[in-house]
Order: C-alpha cells, then sequence, then structure tokens
C-alpha cells in the first residue's frame, strides 16, 4: 500500500523551531524563520544545547550574521571597482545601501565593528589592489590606469598609491619584477 | 591574531610588548632574542603558525635576512607574512628585503607613540589581507 503526503516546510521547521526552544525553558519569538528574538541573552550552555538539538534537523546557528553582511558589503565594492562605467556613474555609498538595502550609517558601522576598518579604507586598498594588477600583469601605464579607475589625474593616483603601500607605483613594479627574476613568491 | 618577534635588543622586544598590548586587536605574542631560535620554533611541528612575524634584520646567530630567506623556500612557512623591524633606513636595505620577499618593511619608530600606530596599522592591514579577496603576492608596505 503507498501513502501519498503533502508537506508544509513553514509548518515543519517552525514547529521543530518551537519543540526544541520551549525545552530551553527560557522567552523568545521566532521572527522569521531565519530570526529568533530572545528577551534575555542566551547563555553560552544553553545555546550549545540548543545548536546540538537543532544540528540533527539540519538547522544550524549562524554566530555572527554581521560576518555575513561584512562579506556581502566587501563583495559589492570588489563588483563595482573592477566596473569602471558603474563606478564612474554610482556614488559609492548609494551603491551600497541601495544594492544592500540598509542605510549607509548601519553598513559603515558594521563594517568597522568587524574589520577594524573603514569601509572608504578597504576601497582604498581594493582600487590600489586592482592598480598593482594593472600595472604588473597587463603593463598599462599610470595614465591609463587612473582613467580606467576614475582617479581625477595621474598625480591623484600616485599619491594615493604612495600613501597606501610606502611606495612609488615604479619602486613597487621594480621590486616585483626583480623578484619574479629570482623565483620568489610569497 | 597569533604573532611572533625576533629582535635582539631586550628594550625594544619589552616596547614592542607593550605597545602590542595597548592597541584594539587582541594579540598572542612570542618573543626570540635571535633568527635561529625563531626558526626552530617555526619549524616545530606543534607551533601554531603565526599571522605576522616581525623581524630585527641585525641579529646575532642567525640574522633577519637569513631568517627570511628561508621562510620563503620552506615549504611549509613559504605563505607567512613577514614585516621587517630594523633601524636601517638605507634604500637598498629596504629594496632588499623586500626583493627576498619581505611584506612590510618598518623603520623603528623613534616614539612609543609611532610605534603604537605603525603595529596597528600593520596589524588592521594584515587582517584585511587575511580575510578579504586581495592579492597577497602584491602585498607590500613601507612604514
Amino acid at each position: 500500500m503507498t501513502l501519498n503526503i503533502k508537506f508544509d516546510y513553514h509548518t515543519i521547521c517552525k514547529t521543530i523551531l518551537k519543540e526544541q526552544l520551549d525545552k530551553l525553558g527560557v522567552a523568545y519569538t521566532i521572527h522569521s524563520l531565519g530570526e529568533i528574538k530572545f528577551s534575555d541573552n542566551l547563555s553560552a550552555d544553553h545555546k550549545n544545547e540548543l545548536r546540538k538539538a537543532l544540528e540533527k534537523y539540519g538547522i544550524e546557528i549562524l554566530d555572527n550574521p554581521q560576518n555575513v553582511l561584512v562579506q556581502r558589503i566587501k563583495d559589492a565594492i570588489t563588483t563595482l571597482v573592477n566596473d569602471s562605467d558603474k563606478a564612474g556613474k554610482y556614488n559609492i555609498s548609494t551603491y551600497l545601501s541601495e544594492t544592500l538595502n540598509y542605510s549607509y550609517a548601519h553598513l559603515s558601522s558594521v563594517f568597522s565593528e568587524v574589520t577594524h576598518s573603514s569601509i572608504e579604507n578597504f576601497i582604498i586598498l581594493k582600487k590600489i589592489d586592482v592598480v598593482k594588477h594593472l600595472i604588473m600583469d597587463k603593463n598599462l601605464t599610470l595614465t591609463e590606469i587612473a582613467h580606467r579607475l576614475n582617479y581625477s589625474s595621474v598625480a591623484h593616483l600616485s599619491a594615493q598609491f604612495k600613501k597606501t603601500t610606502g611606495l612609488t607605483p615604479s619602486s613597487f613594479q621594480r621590486i616585483i619584477k626583480k623578484r619574479k627574476e629570482k623565483g620568489i613568491t610569497p | 591574531m597569533n604573532i611572533v618577534l625576533a629582535d635582539d635588543d631586550a628594550d625594544d622586544r619589552m616596547l614592542f610588548e607593550e605597545a602590542i598590548n595597548e592597541i584594539e586587536i587582541k594579540t598572542e605574542l612570542s618573543l626570540f632574542p635571535d633568527g635561529k631560535q625563531l626558526m626552530d620554533y617555526l619549524g616545530h611541528p606543534s607551533t601554531k603558525l603565526p599571522e605576522i612575524i616581525f623581524l630585527d634584520l641585525n641579529m646575532p646567530v642567525k640574522n633577519g635576512m637569513q631568517c627570511l630567506q628561508e621562510i620563503r623556500q620552506h615549504k611549509a612557512l613559504s605563505h607567512l607574512c613577514v614585516a621587517i623591524y630594523s633601524t636601517s633606513s638605507s634604500e637598498q636595505d629596504i629594496e632588499e628585503t623586500f626583493i627576498n620577499g619581505a611584506n612590510i618593511y618598518i623603520n623603528k619608530p623613534n616614539s612609543f607613540g609611532a610605534l603604537k600606530k605603525a603595529v596597528d596599522k600593520v596589524l588592521r592591514l594584515n587582517w584585511q589581507y587575511h580575510t578579504s579577496a586581495l592579492n597577497r603576492d602584491n602585498f607590500l608596505l613601507r612604514l
């Protein structure tokens, strides 16, 4: 004999969560399936207990949702820096808040808290990383690179390079070239 | 974050330790008075490898440049971030260490405040390289 059944995943998940959370004996509300709010802080023991209990249902506690957001910010910046047409059109804070649906102030404070560094700093770092790549692997001139990455002038590009790395673009180029000749790759 | 410093000058080691303890990023620091003791430590199988190695250039027994070259030739160590921490400000020394695979060159600052700032900057930047898709082969910094 065969029995046909139909599932409602939402009800199943919610029921499992409820059962397990009730066992803990602490006050909670399930906001959405991705987020549970506790009125008091959850003790480490309770959290471990819950983690174990949920594990066998394939439900995982994400320890730091902030890390998830920081990764999304970095990905968005990488995309923008590599797309010169887009980068020219958008203001970076508008771009980030529109892409990620959070205010720039919120993104900025989460980013600083997790990475010990600011979004602005990361953008410069990312841009200089692209500059290094273009100098070394594409053999572009600084004029071409400045244009491609929307720097107002070559002087601005060189100054930012020097400030970020402590080296001029040409000494950087010389060092990496000699390193390659010696076969040293850190 | 795990870091190590090899420096034969006891005062410099102490100042460095104080600076590290005062900055925001939490670190475990191990100190060595010469290059040989550092390399023995790094080569030991039970060692938890550091995120950054700070190396003085002029040390007895084994100097910083020898350590750097050994690290870059060693399969298990070659990916580590190496910061040269030296009093020498000769352009030739600096370029030589970069060519031999140093990532960072720090001129030993002459004030405690400047030292703290330099170490802080290095740790933050290294953290970015550690956690982001930045090209580590091209990571050069001179302070």
